[in-house]
């Protein structure tokens, strides 16, 4: 195949044009990278006057830590939470308004909206809404019997927390999967349903396996949102808790080295998150751009 | 196996849209009914209506005896083979053949026997186990023709299945299609844009225009008796020439030039006249002729298209490849292959031609 290639007179000037890129990537992703990497190996007095460099110490302790341990569940646990929930939702959603034919935009438009939320604002609204003292939430569930607190319940908090990062991921979800539907040929779904098949069961033969791609690769995106760009939703309703039961791995590296001032372990966490964003990415490319197909 | 009736049928869509109108049409049991028409005439919708794809706005439609207005598709008895194949890109050849028996609970053992059954008359057996996508145009053809198969269903409806084909292909496809409606018996409805696949497929033929019937009829009685300028304009090619002529007792005046009916003219005063190219032919010496004067021509091999025109009205004609061509020549017609049609409605006029057989019904069955 031929592309078009444009030859430089200078040999400077193709840097020149890549430096700026070069620059922000090699000074806010590459150097605090390795920063981290080497903090990892290192150990720090508790006055911050002198670094002892200990090998794998802080990842060695990791793995014993019964709190990593736990944070590490607490991750496996929300993230399955938040991406099933988010996923569910938007597909049904999408479903909905691809049914709708006349006023498909205006709900399109309306449900992208919480997209815009900023994520602690968001976090902020439903911690309002579940709060035990003020929120309507509770107040309905007193009613059916239940005593809602996230303050003191596990369970409470993990749902809230849940609920509060798929909400905001639903948007985004819902317009992939609309755009997956549309893509879908009508023609498929009309033979199917002169094929005897009602609409329930056009959906899950047909459509939804038409849809695999799409699904798979919200899948990656849900999953790596759930486990690290849930910061500000985490920090602004539970911080973590109750008794450690919503402190995710992300969360925890915040803790730890900015709450705690532990910074060689802090820094072991973070590599290890920077490893699974590693993996994650080669999922993505391996299985997405080749293994879904039909 | 069913008979169709289609009794006052009409469609128009939200926005008041109309897209058919006062559709009457009985078809019986093992008939193949072409639907041709160009594109916009409402032919697909009207076979959206029967399959249950499109919802009746007007009247009703009888499968058997019973009225299915209000009956989903996958109860109508029906198979439709779709334009795009509509083939499930995810399944198989054999999960597509399947999917439909499946569906409708059809023991294992029975299902098998019709997929290979479908398989061996359609010659896809050894394609079975591959994905739609690692098929020809052709080969796919043929699975979406199975899939209408292995159902066994009371009516076969085919949605201008051909038109994704190149030429060859369609050919052979056409006698294929054509061979396997004789050998299941099963009734057709067939919709097509293309006016030969429509010729060489129909028992009868249904000519649409503006979502109306404009013609009912065996393929031969609508190309020799068209109903209205539109049927003679569509059927038959090279198009049927429609020339102003007008009518002064037993002569017709086309241009300057006046030629003798021998009593046939239907009518006095201003007419379309049809000629059919291949009814024209090159005047012998002293004969009473028309001038034509020749602009270009199309080689067939066994025949040429001569296009010219007659005074300022352009005209063409088939002749056979052996005959010499010259600027101007002198042509005739025999008065009683001659189509005359009113100059307002476009309706034909009694009288003129009638060839092969005399046939009544240029109209709609009621």
């Amino acid at each position: 195949m031929q592309t078009k290639r444009t030859v430089f007179k200078s040999r400077l000037l193709p840097y020149l044009l890549l430096a700026p890129q070069l620059i922000i990537t090699l000074i806010f992703f590459v150097w605090p990278a390795g920063q981290a990497i080497w903090q990892s190996f290192l150990r720090q007095d508790p006055f911050g006057m002198k670094d002892t460099f200990i090998w794998f110490a802080n990842y060695t302790r990791l793995l014993g830590d019964a709190d990593y341990m736990n944070a590490l569940g607490v991750t496996v646990v929300f993230s399955i939470g938040v991406t099933a929930l988010s996923m569910g939702a938007s597909l049904l959603l999408a479903v909905c308004v691809n049914r709708v034919i006349r006023s498909q935009r205006f709900y399109t438009t309306l449900l992208v909206w919480p997209y815009a939320v900023a994520p602690a604002a968001s976090g902020l609204l439903w911690w309002f809404m579940f709060n035990p003292s003020v929120g309507i939430i509770p107040y309905g569930l007193n009613y059916l019997g239940y005593n809602w607190n996230f303050r003191l319940n596990p369970n409470d908090a993990m749902i809230l927390v849940i609920i509060a990062a798929a909400w905001k991921q639903i948007s985004y979800n819902f317009l992939f999967f609309v755009a997956g539907l549309q893509s879908v040929p009508h023609s498929l779904t009309e033979a199917a349903a002169i094929d005897g098949a009602g609409p329930v069961k056009r959906f899950w033969t047909i459509v939804f396996p038409l849809l695999s791609p799409t699904t798979f690769f919200l899948a990656v995106i849900n999953i790596t949102y759930a486990m690290f760009d849930t910061f500000p939703i985490i920090d602004s309703t539970t911080s973590g808790g109750p008794a450690q039961s919503t402190n995710i791995l992300v969360y925890k590296v915040y803790a730890d080295g900015f709450i705690g001032l532990n910074l060689g372990p802090s820094a072991a966490q973070s590599v290890v998150l920077m490893l699974i964003v590693v993996l994650l990415t080669i999922v993505q490319f391996r299985w997405i751009e080749r293994k879904v197909q039909y | 196996m069913a008979s169709i009736d289609v009794e006052n049928v009409g469609k128009i869509y939200t926005g008041g849209v109309r897209a058919v109108s006062d559709i009457r049409l009985n078809i019986a049991d093992g008939e193949f009914i072409v639907l041709v028409g160009p594109s916009g005439c409402g032919k697909s919708t009207l076979l959206r209506m029967i399959a249950g794809l499109e919802t009746i706005s007007e009247g009703q439609v009888k499968i058997g005896p019973r009225v299915v207005n209000d009956v989903e598709p996958a109860d109508r008895d029906i198979a439709m083979v779709f334009q795009n194949y509509a083939l499930y890109p995810h399944m198989t050849v054999k999960q597509n053949l399947e999917y439909g028996l499946k569906n409708r609970r059809t023991p294992k053992a029975e299902i098998e026997a019709r997929v290979t059954e479908a398989a061996r008359m359609l010659e896809i057996g050894q394609y079975l186990e591959r994905k739609p996508k690692a098929l020809s145009g052709g080969q796919r053809q043929r699975v979406a023709m199975g899939r209408a198969i292995v159902r066994k269903p009371a009516v076969f409806l085919f949605d201008e299945p051909l038109s994704n084909l190149d030429a060859k292909l369609r050919v052979s496809m056409r006698g294929e299609i054509k061979r396997l409606q004789r050998r299941l018996g099963t009734t057709s409805i067939y919709v097509t844009h293309d006016q030969l696949e429509a010729m060489t497929l129909a028992d009868r033929l249904v000519v649409l225009n503006g979502g109306r019937i404009e013609q009912v009829g065996s393929p031969l009685d609508v190309y020799h008796t068209p109903a209205s300028t539109f049927v003679a304009s569509f059927i038959g090619s090279p198009a049927m020439n429609l020339v102003k002529g007008e009518l002064h007792g037993d002569k017709l005046a086309i241009g300057p030039s006046v030629i003798d009916l021998n009593g046939y003219a239907p009518t006095s005063g201003a007419v379309t006249v049809g000629l059919r190219a291949e009814d024209l032919r090159l005047a012998s010496e002293g004969e009473e002729a028309l001038p034509f004067r020749v602009d270009y021509t199309e080689e067939l091999g066994a025949q040429r298209l001569v296009h010219g025109s007659l005074g300022d009205q352009s005209l063409t004609i088939a002749l056979s490849a052996a005959t010499e061509l010259s600027q101007d020549m002198r042509i005739v017609i025999d008065p009683a292959k001659l189509h005359f049609f009113s100059a307002e409605t476009g309706k034909r006029l009694a009288g003129g031609a009638i060839v092969g057989a005399i046939s009544s019904a240029a109209q709609p069955v009621a």
